[in-house]
């Protein structure tokens, strides 16, 4: 094609010379479709297949270090800010311990080593905590090892309602680090009559000033207990959709103020939020640092139980030494020691013998450690299929999202 | 602009020369290599990932490579009440920024140009914000507007607020946190451009017997317009995918959700990767599409 004369105009001239220089040439589309190209092989390195990793090669006996993830305020700290429980390990043993409040969520944490576990690379950690559910998944998708009991004689002090569960049967994988109830806290002040039941919390009279956890299990959980379902037994669609409809009926007429995570407590503590399903620990603590402010109970018809477990990722190759670090915290008098701070549920059987020595008041608190009495209100959330997990947690998070 | 179709002859008589330079390769180099390993790589990643599909017998957050555009109608059908909320929430958040920082731009750049000592001290009262973390201004806030906050019981005395309403977890905190949060990358520019409005021709248009509303109408506001345009696209394209503030551990409730909050949801949560990638493809696109018609009307491509 003869390239055609440019017009007069020395305006349009310019104009046609500039649209000459922009338009894509051959060799400009050819480098963009090479940047495109290894763009392409760069982004497919991202794995996406199932195939199950293998264990790490365990270098313990060379290695005398672990690195264990942890949640917040979850150990016994001195006001140094060093941790005195592992000091004394480290002591006993000559395993030092690099201790990390690294998990903030099992969500978040779970998004940052996913990639790794699936690679069966090390994620940075040779323990992390996670509860239970977190923890069934993993071991559904085989990102943990299996612990060698032998190591670990001291399990014999699991409490024995822990011993089997349904999502690691003999506890082959996981060991109880923490736990805690699920139940309703209330403003003392303002509702002085408290609470026993989840229904109660749908009174007119507290219309926007009831608060819920963005935990699903547990608020699902408490809702099914209060219509009656046993939470641990086989349930399906029908019971979970009853409780669905209930929820979003709440949160849909403004009864609900909000529904949140760790963040729940400051709505208690600026009360925007008079009740509220709960976790037990944070209660004792907010009752520590605002005098007593509020009250809390399992309801009657149940409340939930969680655990958060020691679980050892694939890719870790210091099994040995985590498993002498469980074995140590299996010991009553340390379990103990660790309970009095963190003012959780220890699932270690001799514990409140050994805090009674510490501090009797504390050995008498139902919430750290709850008689027969109160433990049999507390259920366990049974543990979801992958299918199930994706179904019910689209629906609860649809309601979240106000859809 | 009338002002710029003089200036640009000037720019044509001296074009730059085109020589291509191996120098200038080399040094463009980087910048490419970064684009390409931080940009690109991610975006492609993010496409491919917006059209997989559930893998067969597959487990929660396990997906294969497939084209399944199914995921977009998905994601729209689901979510388009979020999508639109959050367009309407970053207008409203532009619009409320824009009208509060006009005044005080025009008052820094304009009126307080003969006192240079209050022009800066009010300059780093705008900017003061930024050394505090954006999380925790956002969570002081939730604090000022709880219930029992001396903002909540003030209104409810004058009764703006009914008895029984609250702040927090409303479309309207939301939005006056992005408001909030945003107000400095709209005064900013603001200010750039007005500093440096020539008062003369406010000047002649007073003398050409325009009233100070027509003043401000035809001239000042048409000069800074640079400023205008930067400034509602640094408030408004960040504010379309904010997640912080409607988020509700922050200002937000059940009933006032972004678009960024479902993506989070999806990713982290529900472990819906494809459906996460698709909303922020949408989210991309769809902005790129109002930034283009608005930056094509404003008549400002020079500006960019």
């Amino acid at each position: 094609m003869m390239p055609r004369p440019l017009p007069a105009d020395p305006m349009i001239r310019q104009l046609v010379r500039q649209a000459q220089q922009a338009t894509l040439g051959r060799r400009t589309l050819l480098a963009g479709a090479g940047a495109g190209a290894a763009a392409l092989a760069l982004a497919a390195c991202s794995t996406g297949g199932a195939a199950k990793p293998s264990a790490a090669a365990d270098v313990s006996d060379s290695d005398k270090t672990i690195r264990w993830d942890n949640w917040a305020l979850y150990i016994d700290v001195d006001d140094a800010g060093s941790y005195p429980t592992l000091e004394a390990f480290t002591a006993e043993t000559g395993i030092k311990v690099a201790y990390t409040e690294a998990v903030d969520d099992n969500n978040t944490y779970y998004g940052k080593v996913k990639d790794q576990l699936a690679l069966g690379k090390d994620i940075g950690a040779d323990v992390a905590c996670l509860t239970d559910w977190m923890v069934g998944r993993l071991i559904r998708f085989g990102y943990t090892q299996g612990l060698d009991h032998a190591n670990i004689p001291n399990l014999s002090n699991l409490v024995p309602s822990l011993k089997d569960v349904d999502f690691d049967p003999g506890r082959s994988m996981s060991v109880p680090w923490q736990g805690g109830f699920a139940g309703i806290a209330w403003n003392k002040e303002k509702l002085p009559n408290g609470f026993t039941s989840v229904s109660e919390l749908w009174d007119p009279s507290l219309k926007g000033r009831v608060g819920v956890l963005s935990e699903m299990r547990d608020t699902m959980g408490l809702i099914m207990l209060d219509q009656g379902v046993d939470i641990s037994g086989k349930w399906g669609d029908s019971e979970f959709g009853a409780a669905i409809d209930e929820f979003k009926k709440q949160v849909a007429n403004g009864q609900v103020r909000n529904i949140k995570g760790n963040a729940y407590k400051e709505d208690l503590v600026n009360e925007d939020t008079l009740a509220a399903i709960v976790w037990s620990g944070d209660i004792v603590q907010l009752n520590a640092e605002n005098g007593d402010k509020w009250g809390f109970a399992v309801p009657e018809k149940g409340g939930t139980l969680w655990n958060d477990n020691f679980i050892v990722p694939i890719g870790s190759p210091r099994k040995k030494n985590v498993e002498k670090l469980i074995n140590y915290y299996y010991e009553p008098a340390v379990a103990a020691e660790v309970a009095a701070y963190v003012n959780y549920i220890t699932p270690v059987a001799g514990a409140k013998e050994a805090a009674m020595a510490i501090d009797p008041e504390l050995a008498n608190n139902q919430l750290i450690f709850p008689d027969d009495a109160t433990l049999a209100k507390a259920h366990v959330f049974r543990t979801l299929d992958g299918t199930e997990e994706q179904k019910y947690g689209a629906d609860f998070q649809s309601i979240l999202l106000g859809a | 602009m009338a002002f710029a179709a003089f200036s640009s002859t000037t720019a044509q008589a001296d074009p730059a020369p085109r020589r291509r330079s191996r120098v200038a390769l080399l040094l463009l180099l980087p910048g490419i290599l970064y684009l390409v390993l931080f940009f690109l790589t991610p975006l492609v990643s993010l496409l491919i990932t917006s059209f997989q599909a559930p893998a067969e017998f597959g487990d929660i957050g396990q997906y294969t490579y497939a084209f399944n555009w199914q995921n977009y109608v998905d994601v729209v059908t689901d979510y388009w009440p979020h999508i639109v909320r959050s367009f309407v929430f970053a207008l409203a958040a532009t619009v409320l920024a824009l009208l509060f920082s006009y005044p005080l731009a025009y008052f820094i750049g304009v009126t307080a140009r003969r006192w240079p000592l209050l022009q800066s001290l009010m300059l780093v009262l705008v900017i003061a914000p930024f050394f505090i973390s954006f999380l925790l201004r956002t969570l002081a806030w939730k604090q000022l507007l709880s219930d029992e906050s001396f903002v909540v019981t003030s209104l409810k005395a004058v009764s703006l607020l009914a008895p029984d309403a609250h702040l927090t977890g409303t479309p309207i905190a939301v939005i006056f946190g992005l408001t909030y949060n945003f107000i400095p990358f709209m005064t900013l520019p603001l200010y750039t451009t007005l500093e440096r409005l020539d008062l003369r021709y406010l000047e002649a248009a007073s003398d050409l017997y325009a009233h100070p509303f027509e003043v401000f109408r035809k001239v000042t506001i048409p000069l800074s317009m640079p400023g205008i345009v930067a400034g509602t696209l640094l408030t408004f394209i960040p504010a379309a995918g904010d997640y912080v503030n409607a988020s509700r551990d922050f200002l937000g409730g059940p009933d006032s959700q972004m678009i960024g909050n479902v993506i989070e949801a999806n990713f982290l949560v529900l472990l819906n990767y494809p459906a996460a990638a698709a909303l922020s493809i949408i989210l991309m696109s769809v902005i790129l599409v109002i930034v283009g018609i608005y930056v094509k009307r404003a008549g400002t491509e020079e500006l960019l």
